[in-house]
């Protein structure tokens, strides 16, 4: 199969199984989309009849459009073969290379559509647990990480919560710790750090700069879309008093990664906003996520605003080339898709690692498959002083990549997803094997994008 | 050719030979946090 689309005026051809991307003319769109329908005889009639009048679309012209497809077709670009569905991972047992640590199970913002529950998760009725990780828990992450991780020398950490920031002391004894055993170890940590700004200080701001990887910053945009959800206990918005902070943080990132990113839900489909908003606060590297909530939540995305969230991903995309052309661009996360640098075939069909290659460790120190599990009894995996203790659901999650999914066999994007969020999938649909077809055609779509910015880039060069 | 222009993409046949060595980043651990997928993931293998 070939995928065929348009998109800003440009006609494209992906070939899923090679991942080749071709820029058309309509003719040659027209060619292809006919190609394993038609005999040659019957395209060269059609294409006639349709382009009659036009001197650039002869018979001639039309059988060379169609030698060319023959060509690429015969050198696996076009019409190809999924020749990876029995290719096996190069390690028959992923090592673990990332930890997401809730160093804090608890936040002092509440915002109402947090999937962790305002950062306490569901799940424990007792409320005897810990909110905040102790070193010793830290620690034991850090060595079950290395103890685990085999030959993998880039290992990450990412400080997640709730709030991380309110167990600040903790996250610098935890990279103090990793950075004194790294170089022993022959491993090279990464840090990330996610935040919603409140205890941003220039002692946090000097810190993050020397030893996080990546900082991400929540915020959704607008003052009135930022204060709907990300409010204070005492019900007050938190836009005016983190803004400044975000902005004053990114002032002195230097060129480090950081990115700001939001949550966009029912109540603000014009999302594109948002982020142009977020640029004109002089924010560079954006992300902003659909919201993850039940389906009967009064700001859960519904059917009808597909067609409004693609013209978004559209406007956007646009908009992106504009500034690009113009010298001041912004970027987008889901439109980073490097087409020459991008993933090997086996972390396409692998999928994202949670429950095997990257796990979330909770403040007592369970482990989970991923952050978005964390408290569900159903999916405990163990803890970080006794290791994996149900390899069986690590394996289940392992074996949960593209091919595993019915659903994915025909699909165009499955080795651009990998087969997408087990997380979403069991939400959608009750287990992590299912395939949350909502996210799908987000996901679709952004990558239909995103392919298109390249095209346009290679087209104006 | 006239009417189609190839863009440069990664050999995913060859990456069978060369990829897998897994030091990429995990998807969800950089900004989405809730809607992965690996397209926007860097290959970091050195000897590709």
């Amino acid at each position: 199969m070939v995928h065929l689309f348009e998109s800003n005026g440009y006609y494209i051809a992906v070939d899923p199984a090679s991942g080749s991307v071709h820029s058309l003319d309509e003719v040659a769109y027209d060619v292809i989309s006919l190609f394993e329908k038609k005999t040659e005889s019957e395209i060269v009639t059609a294409l006639l009849e349709k382009y009659g009048g036009r001197p650039d679309v002869t018979e001639d012209e039309i059988r060379e459009c169609i030698a060319d497809v023959e060509e690429l077709k015969a050198a696996g670009t076009l019409f190809s073969e999924d020749e990876f569905r029995d290719l096996e991972p190069k390690d028959e047992k992923s090592p673990v290379k990332a930890l997401c640590l809730h160093v804090a199970h608890t936040c002092n913002l509440n915002c109402e559509y947090c999937f962790a529950a305002q950062g306490k998760y569901s799940g424990d009725p007792t409320g005897k647990k810990p909110a905040l990780m102790s070193f010793e828990v830290a620690k034991a992450a850090i060595d079950f990480l290395i103890k685990n991780s085999g030959t993998r020398r880039n290992l990450e950490v990412d400080f997640f919560g709730g709030e991380p920031l309110m167990n600040f002391d903790v996250v610098k004894r935890t990279v103090a710790y990793a950075r004194s055993v790294e170089k022993r170890a022959g491993k090279n940590f990464r840090f990330t750090l996610t935040t919603n700004g409140v205890l941003l200080d220039d002692e946090v701001t000097e810190y993050c700069n020397r030893e996080m990887n990546n900082v991400v910053l929540s915020l959704d945009g607008r003052r009135e879309v930022h204060d709907r959800f990300r409010r204070f206990y005492d019900g007050r918005g938190s836009y005016d008093e983190i803004v400044p902070k975000f902005q004053r943080f990114v002032e002195k990132r230097g060129g480090l990664s950081y990115y700001v990113r939001g949550t966009f839900t029912h109540m603000n489909t014009d999302f594109t906003e948002d982020l142009f908003h977020m640029a004109d606060l002089g924010f560079r590297e954006l992300s902003m996520e659909p919201v993850v909530c039940k389906p009967g939540d009064p700001y859960a995305l519904t059917e009808d605003d597909l067609p409004v969230l693609f013209e978004q991903y559209d406007i956007l995309a646009r908009e992106m080339l504009k500034r690009e052309k113009e010298g001041d661009p912004i970027t987008f996360y889901h439109y980073m898709i490097d087409l020459t640098e991008g993933p090997c075939i086996y972390k396409r069909i692998t999928g994202c690692g949670s429950g095997f290659e990257y796990m979330a460790v909770t403040p007592w120190g369970e482990l989970f498959p991923c952050h978005q599990f964390v408290n569900d009894p159903d999916y405990s995996l163990g803890n970080v002083f006794e290791g994996v203790k149900d390899p069986a659901l690590s394996e289940k999650f392992r074996s949960c990549g593209v091919y595993s999914h019915p659903e994915c066999a025909d699909c165009w994007a499955r080795l651009w997803c990998a087969g997408g969020c087990a997380a979403n999938a069991y939400h959608a649909t009750g287990d992590i094997a299912g395939v949350y077809e909502y996210g799908c055609r987000l996901f679709r779509h952004r990558l239909e994008c995103a392919i298109m910015m390249n095209v346009a880039r290679e087209e104006d060069n | 050719m006239k009417r189609i222009k190839t863009v440069a993409t990664r050999d995913l046949k060859k990456s069978v030979r060369c990829g897998g060595c897994g030091e990429c980043q995990t998807s969800c651990q950089s900004a989405c946090k809730t809607s992965c997928g690996v397209a926007n993931q860097k290959c970091e293998n050195s000897k590709k």
